[in-house]
């Protein structure tokens, strides 16, 4: 069905029609009368419920704005620093916010700011987090120690099957295993059972340590403590020499991924304690986000007339499908819920501008092909075909470096965190949008709306 | 047809010209960080009367004392952060935003921050930075079947990065510019798009490689680049509208954002010709010289 493009032609006026209506402002006011009607109504963009296999999907497409624009949440954390000699608290602190900046990432809040506080001999950490919904949860997850401790009973009672003995912190010792040794932690369900349990893979020299406990402890009960509470004390059946290993308990699935995520952060060096927590307004005007959209506007017109000078009917065309990159692009950005700060703002407006550049490398073979006399139909068709190398090429390169910026397996020797990711996010969506709009929807504009005599 | 390949000292006089200042500041003057990477003061404070985020910035700012941000916590209520401050400029500063708009200033907490955008974070972005431009040196050397067109990708690629830092070096010890993070996204938006237009140039003599082979190389390196010096053009402008708009009306928070990215498509746009190309043609050049073909034919016949 995608060979007639008249049919592609419908397809992307469906797809415009329904990304005007995502793209809809959020509580903009309309009156005017036409008409003899008076129209005095508050527009909002739709909420999508679907109900697919029993999952309820409800989706809002509302833009969700940084910190700058929007203002957020903003929340002190104590650090308990008894414990801590004084020349390392410092030290203490800065790997405490490496930890909750880990965190506060994984849990998918784009663009948030965390940094430590110090006055006289109060220590804090400084998290601010653009337009969470859920803060309680934000702060739960956040402020957690997560110390996953492996301990052995002291006075080894014979285990069977129907007698367990309830550990606790005096009947056991540690095996000297903690989350230190992990190398990587999942939400699982469960192959038998099918309820959400954690699954946790040991770093090499962790492997070797839990080898060796597993080892001396068949037929005995090996329990998980998590944050000095035991979680689990299963009885070790065979030795487990691969170093992968489940922890399970009565966890519901969000359970298991909140520690799944505690436990790839790491864990907290000193306790926190959540001290105050306020809302605060965007650090930018309205009157700056307002001057930048103004500007931008004026750049977009200049780029619209300057392709209509350059390329005449074809520039049109391309002015078309620039305007399908932005609604499109806006779209996703709503859909995904990337965060939009104003850097955000400028750097898609300048990717506006860059999306342009395919058209132009097509529309410039055009014109070499039709100056070799060719037909224009058949030099078009050419002219697509013979700057798609180029176009493939360039945006390969974006896309590699967008991925290696992004970071999408949370590797450790990677950024992970807020402003890069955030970046890397609005680029990769940018060059794979405007692969489509330049090269897909403006071929089927040509192919349909575009005549030339021969 | 015209003849780039003739004027390549001209070329690589104006990129040294510029990147031998910069990277004097580089060494000589550095960088001059703003609070997001040193780290400084926060200040918060209650007033009895409610004023606008930017009127105690405008307030600040009327004072010369150099306020990063201002961010209200509800009403009448205000956090401030700035650089590491002594506690006089601090009172300086409270007794001038009560003088000007006539409001009882009480300082709530004063305490030094650490920086939003850590060594660790740093360390990190560097690393994938490099990670980025090992995996283009090998994708351009892949898709062009030619390690040298990764190379000279990758060269022009540096001399783009090295141009935005040392003009920003530059900038910071002449007018007091900052490198804060939206200078590390300008930065990474320039490793980009360098990259992009280097290729469309490339793809050209690439092309002409497999319809010519009797040509020389220099011909053909002339021809791509007489053809697509258009298209770099066109590119460029639209571009260049763009982002002139937003720093002439953008307003002040991104008007050296919008510099960097300014600086960094231009020299984009330039290197592709006049750098990657050149690179190029002087590797081909050394390939055939004289010079290195007897060393070539001796270690030949040493292998028999």
């Amino acid at each position: 069905m995608f060979k007639n493009s008249r049919r592609v032609f419908i397809l992307l006026w469906l797809l415009t029609l329904a990304l005007i209506f995502i793209d809809l402002p959020e509580n903009y006011h309309v009156k005017f009368s036409a008409f003899g009607h008076k129209v005095d109504r508050v527009i909002n963009p739709p909420t999508l419920r679907l109900n697919v296999f029993g999952f309820n999907i409800q989706k809002t497409f509302k833009t969700s704005l940084g910190l700058d624009l929007a203002g957020g949440s903003d929340i002190s954390l104590q650090a308990d620093m008894k414990d801590i000699k004084p020349a390392d608290r410092l030290s203490a602190l800065e790997s405490a916010k490496e930890v909750i900046d880990r965190r506060v990432n994984f849990f998918g809040v784009s663009e948030p700011i965390v940094q430590t506080a110090v006055e006289n001999n109060s220590y804090r950490i400084i998290v601010e987090l653009p337009g969470v919904s859920n803060v309680d949860e934000a702060i739960a997850l956040i402020g957690q120690t997560a110390l996953l401790d492996f301990r052995e009973f002291t006075s080894a009672p014979q285990a069977t099957a129907a007698a367990y003995t309830i550990p606790s912190l005096t009947n056991t010792k540690s095996v000297g295993i903690t989350g230190k040794d992990l190398s990587r932690a999942t939400m699982e369900y469960g192959q038998q059972t099918g309820t959400p349990e954690v699954a946790i893979e040991f770093t090499g020299e962790g492997q070797k340590k839990f080898g060796d406990v597993t080892t001396r402890l068949v037929g005995k009960q090996l329990a998980i403590f998590l944050d000095d509470i035991p979680v689990t004390a299963p009885v070790v059946q065979t030795p487990i020499t691969d170093g992968k290993a489940v922890i399970t308990g009565n966890f519901t699935k969000d359970a298991a991924s909140a520690l799944a995520l505690q436990l790839n952060a790491g864990a907290l060096p000193v306790p926190v304690s959540v001290v105050e927590q306020r809302t605060v307004e965007a650090t930018l005007g309205a009157e700056s986000v307002a001057k930048s959209i103004r500007a931008g506007a004026v750049g977009l017109t200049l780029v619209a007339l300057f392709m209509i000078l350059q390329y005449g009917r074809l520039g049109l065309i391309a002015d078309a499908a620039l305007l399908l990159y932005g609604l499109l692009s806006f779209g996703v950005f709503r859909l995904l819920g990337i965060t939009l700060t104003l850097p955000g703002i400028a750097g898609f407006i300048l990717s506006i501008g860059m999306a342009v550049d395919s058209n132009i490398l097509i529309f410039e073979r055009y014109k070499e092909e039709r100056w070799n006399g060719k037909p224009w139909h058949i030099a078009i068709e050419q002219a697509f075909g013979k700057a798609w190398d180029s176009i493939r090429d360039a945006n390969v390169t974006t896309i590699i470096t967008s991925l290696i910026l992004y970071n999408p397996g949370n590797w450790a020797l990677l950024p992970s965190s807020g402003l890069v990711r955030g970046f890397a996010a609005t680029l990769l969506i940018g060059v794979v949008m405007s692969l489509f709009t330049g090269i897909v929807a403006s071929r089927t504009y040509i192919r349909v709306l575009y005549k030339e005599k021969e | 047809m015209i003849r780039f390949s003739k004027y390549i000292w001209v070329y690589f006089l104006l990129s040294g010209l510029v990147l031998v200042s910069g990277v004097f500041s580089l060494i000589r003057w550095g960088f001059r960080p703003s609070v997001d990477f040193s780290g400084g003061t926060l200040i918060e404070f209650t007033t009895n009367r409610d004023l606008s985020a930017d009127t105690v910035k405008q307030t600040a700012a009327a004072l010369k004392m150099d306020v990063a941000s201002v961010q209200r916590a509800g009403n009448e209520h205000y956090i401030l952060r700035m650089k590491p401050t002594t506690s006089q400029t601090i009172s300086q500063l409270v007794s001038g935003i009560q003088s000007v708009n006539s409001v009882k200033v009480t300082i709530q907490s004063n305490q030094t921050v650490g920086p939003v955008l850590g060594r660790e974070l740093l360390q990190k972005a560097t690393f994938a930075a490099l990670l980025a431009i090992t995996a283009i040196l090998l994708y351009v050397a892949w898709a062009f079947k030619n390690i040298k067109f990764g190379v000279a990708a990758v060269v022009a690629l540096l001399h783009d990065l090295l141009v935005v830092l040392g003009s920003f070096s530059l900038f910071g010890h002449f007018l007091g510019v900052e490198v804060d993070t939206l200078f590390v996204t300008a930065f990474l938006t320039t490793m980009s798009f360098s990259v992009h237009d280097t290729i469309v140039v490339f793809d050209r003599i690439r092309e002409y490689l497999k319809r010519d082979r009797s040509r020389p190389f220099e011909e053909l390196c002339d021809l791509a680049l007489t053809e697509t010096i258009n298209r770099s053009m066109t590119n460029s402008f639209t571009i260049i509208f763009m982002l002139t708009a937003l720093a002439l009306m953008g307003g002040d928070t991104t008007k050296w954002f919008i510099i960097a990215l300014l600086i960094g498509t231009v020299s984009g746009t330039y290197s592709s010709p006049f750098i990657a190309t050149p690179v190029l043609l002087l590797w081909d050049r050394w390939e055939r010289s004289p010079r290195r073909r007897p060393a070539e034919v001796a270690g030949g016949k040493r292998s028999i």
